[in-house]
């Protein structure tokens, strides 16, 4: 499903897919504008927003391995939360995240 | 060469096998061994039949002595051949397949399982637990389900009660007496042992007498004297065991309740004769533990070699080994009067230790849940030492005399020399220490190689690391097994046996099974796990994509920019116009910024946009192109000179031969990538020496070679043999691929994997024995028959859609 809708200045809240869009332990890539956000779906189907680039090295972190509530990134291997977007363990950094909502089977994410 | 004396052994059980060991260490050349078997195998750890029944070991892994052994030390065996009698007259021994003679004689006919005289009892379904044909009935007992009755709860009972329960039966466990294993615990620890049995779902009846086994032409259930019945498909009989003695007493040896030995563990009315193990009985007491039955087997092998040393019984400690449940009992721990007693409770962590002294000596000690201090117990009561000035802080174990606690490496430092560490084989601290100095031991394997300590039930492994790294210091890694990542302690050998051992055959079932830290791993073990399950389940096992490295999921290689590099197939190298132009074509229509020949003979375009793979795949499809897997852990290429075909050196023709390697084993999953070559003559321009397998073709065929490497290491490859014709060079190729497909460990090469297993073992198993290079073969071909499917056409037509479009796209409207 390939969503197009329009981003208005403030908090928006933008439908993207549903849950089954994406698979469990996996991600997909909302494109917005030149930043690019990653939607996750955990084990136990809970849903995540980051935006798709590692504070390491820009990594696009919605390749990778998804596990106990955090992505290792592809390139590099920095471990990142999924809830809080904080690089893990020895790493320093962070990246953006972006609130989710679920309508039923819809996801919804805060933009702006 | 003085004439060997011929030496009868009846029985290859763990005493006799440990005599055979001392001789031939001693005396090589002193005796002609015969050596009978009732059961037809040679001798095993018959200690370790409680994993095999649980799953955690197989067979073969608790093999101690094997064919090779037995042929090589030239012993005459006559396995699954019963003795009728002993002729002493003749010094005769007379078995069902014929005689023969002796000049020394050792009876070692161990114990038989005590069968309590009620009615039923030859019923089918009622089985004792005291071999491996035991075990295995039990097992495929226990593949059908349903209910078990385990009669007897002492050591061995409730080992097979946690062994059927482990797989899947409904248990419950019959005990005579008060509480379990009364014979070693007091009735507080027993209690321990019931809520512990009881939460894995055994159900436990102590106090419990059996008065008939049911069930008219199988067994159905099992009827106590209060006349409560329970329902069962399986009873084992674990009462106990006594000592089996037919043949002496046929012969008119003395025997009470064993076979009557001297200390030197001679029979008493024939010199000739020997008797070793749990057959004998000397001024009364029994054997059953594994440790004495070493000491005994020392003492008779001095004694037949001339010596005359005695055999002292001393107290014992017991270990139950289940995994999961810690218990240690020694000494003389009934109440008496004259005795006092100090007691240690913990309720929630399920820990109950209870020393017994009498005149300020430690006379007993009981301990459940925590036995770190075992050994230090049973030192104080064999030294019967003086405990007053301790007494108050006596109980709380070896680390806390003297106030502050001391870190566990200083109380293994504290043990005395003479303190024994491994109780199954009576060895002391002293004796591994020296040993690790004295050969420059560095590997837990070397030492229980060189001192058998920890090599017989295992549960003294920690004390013997401890050891080792207090000897070694720092240049001994405590985990020599490296852990498969930080979610288990449990390295890549042991991870690939239990998920054979226990068939295993998802993720998370591996996980449950081996008690993973994590709710669901991570980076490092999920792609080893799900290339485990490839490998030795092809045919069942359905691929966890979300557990791959991005590029193994994707097909393509992923690259700084998140855009990805495609590398198609091209068979030994060699392409041809239309191909080339189909690339040309394809670079031109997605604007593909860089192509480049690769290192591989083949062309590589990198750059490609995520979005455009599946069209990408599509064109290349069109022009016959398959996935080069650049990206997989699995074959990548088959480099080739042109050899025969146009090169005046060429002997054979060494395109053709890639060409046809690449096209049977392309698609195959490996634990790390593999790289060949096949070179047309020993100028070797395809460099096959520095391969993971190469091939340099000869005027008499085929030189096959194997872990080299040319990346972080350089390493020349080794010499596998000669063969002489294409397909037999295709065959060993693959059966040496499959054999590291099943014993590598994840991302570990081949030339790595070879050293480890030893080459020469290698050799053995793919060029000389023929029947297993079989085997490997059409293991292979099995598993490709799942394998070699052209993911690049797959995703062209559809598959796995979700991974290449974006979830949604957003215009973003003029923000203000």
């Amino acid at each position: 499903m390939n969503a197009h809708a329009a981003v208005k200045p403030g908090i928006n809240w933008i439908r993207v897919g549903t849950v089954n869009d994406i698979p469990r332990r996996g991600a997909r890539c909302v494109r917005f504008g030149q930043a690019t956000i990653a939607v996750f779906r955990t084990a136990e189907d809970r849903i995540y927003a980051i935006e798709d680039k590692c504070p390491h090295r820009a990594g696009p972190l919605s390749q990778g391995i998804v596990h106990d509530g955090c992505v290792t990134c592809p390139l590099h291997n920095w471990v990142i939360s999924l809830e809080t977007g904080l690089a893990q363990g020895a790493d320093e950094g962070s990246v953006a995240t972006f609130p989710v909502r679920l309508e039923g089977e819809h996801i919804v994410i805060g933009i702006g | 060469m003085s004439e060997r004396q011929k030496l009868v052994i009846i029985g290859a059980g763990m005493a006799s096998g440990r005599v055979i060991e001392h001789l031939l260490e001693k005396a090589p050349e002193a005796f002609a061994i015969t050596l009978f078997n009732a059961e037809p195998r040679g001798n095993y750890n018959r200690i370790m039949l409680s994993p095999v029944l649980s799953g955690e070991k197989t067979y073969e892994d608790i093999v101690t002595h094997d064919d090779a052994f037995y042929a090589g030390n030239g012993i005459i065996t006559r396995f699954g051949e019963h003795v009728l009698r002993i002729d002493r007259e003749n010094k005769k021994v007379v078995g069902q397949n014929g005689e023969v003679d002796y000049d020394k004689l050792v009876i070692a006919t161990g114990s038989a399982p005590f069968v309590i005289p009620v009615e039923g009892r030859d019923l089918p379904g009622v089985v004792s637990y005291r071999d491996l044909d035991d075990t295995e009935t039990m097992i495929a007992a226990a593949g059908k389900g349903g209910k078990a009755v385990v009669i007897g709860g002492g050591l061995l009972g409730l080992e097979a009660a946690a062994g059927l329960a482990g797989r899947g039966m409904d248990v419950t466990v019959i005990h005579l007496a008060g509480h379990l294993m009364e014979r070693q615990l007091d009735e507080a620890a027993g209690y321990l042992l019931k809520r512990d049995l009881e939460k894995r779902g055994i159900k436990i009846h102590c106090k419990a007498s059996t008065a008939a086994i049911l069930g008219n032409e199988r067994v159905e259930g099992v009827l106590l004297e209060d006349n409560s019945a329970f329902e069962a498909d399986l009873v084992v009989m674990a009462v106990g065991i006594r000592p089996e003695t037919r043949l002496a007493v046929d012969a008119g040896l003395e025997v009470a309740r064993g076979i009557s030995v001297t200390p030197q563990m001679r029979t008493l009315n024939d010199p000739d004769i020997h008797a070793v193990g749990e057959c004998i009985d000397l001024d009364g007491l029994l054997f059953g533990l594994v440790a004495p039955l070493y000491e005994q087997a020392a003492v008779l092998a001095d004694n037949l070699l001339g010596g005359n040393t005695a055999f002292v019984a001393k107290d014992l400690a017991t270990k139950l080994k289940v995994t999961g449940i810690d218990l240690y009992s020694a000494g003389d721990f009934a109440d008496g009067e004259g005795r006092e007693e100090i007691v240690l409770r913990d309720a929630t962590a399920g820990i109950y230790k209870r020393l017994v002294l009498k005149d300020n000596r430690l006379i007993g000690a009981v301990m459940y849940g925590d036995t770190a201090d075992g050994p230090w117990f049973f030192d104080l009561i064999k030294q019967g030492a003086d405990i007053s000035e301790m007494r108050d802080t006596l109980v709380f174990g070896q680390a806390y005399q003297g106030g502050a606690q001391l870190d566990p490496m200083a109380a293994v430092a504290a043990l005395p020399l003479e303190a024994e560490i491994c109780g199954c084989n009576g060895v002391c601290k002293g004796k591994i220490t020296e040993t690790i100095t004295a050969k420059g031991l560095t590997t837990l394997d070397d030492v229980r190689a060189h001192t058998k300590a920890s090599s017989s039930c295992g549960t003294c492994t920690g004390l013997v690391e401890q050891l080792m790294m207090l000897t070694l210091g720092d240049a001994y890694n405590p985990s020599a097994v490296t852990p498969v990542c930080g979610c288990t302690d449990l390295g890549h050998d042991d991870v690939r046996r239990l998920i054979k051992a226990k068939k295993l055959k998802t993720i998370p079932a591996v996980m449950q099974e081996l008690q993973w830290k994590t709710s669901c791993g991570c980076a490092k073990c999920r792609p080893a796990l799900n290339y485990y399950l490839v490998c030795d389940w092809p045919d069942e096992y359905a691929d966890d994509y979300q557990s791959r490295f991005i590029n193994e999921r994707v097909h393509a290689n992923i690259q700084k920019d998140g855009t990805y590099s495609v590398v198609p197939r091209m068979w030994g190298g060699v392409t041809s116009a239309s191909e080339l132009r189909a690339i040309a074509d394809v670079v031109d229509k997605f604007g593909i910024p860089t192509v480049k020949v690769t290192g591989g003979q083949r062309i590589d375009m990198l750059g490609i946009r995520k979005e455009d793979l599946p069209a990408v795949w599509a064109d290349l499809g069109k022009a016959g192109f398959v996935s080069g897997h650049a990206y997989a852990k699995g074959l990548r290429t088959v480099k080739t000179c042109v050899g025969s075909e146009w090169c005046r050196f060429g002997t054979q023709d060494s395109t053709g031969l890639g060409i046809r390697i690449e096209k049977f084993m392309w698609g195959s999953w490996t634990p790390a990538k593999v790289k060949m070559a096949v070179s047309g003559c020993p100028r070797n321009c395809a460099e096959a020496t520095c391969k993971d397998v190469g091939v340099v073709c000869v005027d008499s065929g085929f030189e096959i070679h194997f872990a080299g490497a040319a990346g972080l290491d350089i390493k020349g490859t080794e010499k596998l043999g000669l063969v002489t014709t294409a397909d037999e060079a295709l065959e060993v190729i693959v059966a040496l691929v499959q054999m590291y497909r099943e014993q590598g460990r994840y991302l570990e090469r081949i030339y790595k994997w070879a050293k480890r297993v030893g080459y020469d073992e290698v050799r053995r198993q793919i060029l000389e024995d023929t029947g297993r290079r079989k085997e490997y073969f059409d293991r292979f071909v099995f598993s490709q028959k799942f394998a070699q499917v052209d993911p690049w056409s797959e995703r062209a037509s559809g598959k796995d859609k979700h991974e290449f479009t974006p979830l949604a796209t957003l215009d973003l409207e003029a923000a203000e």
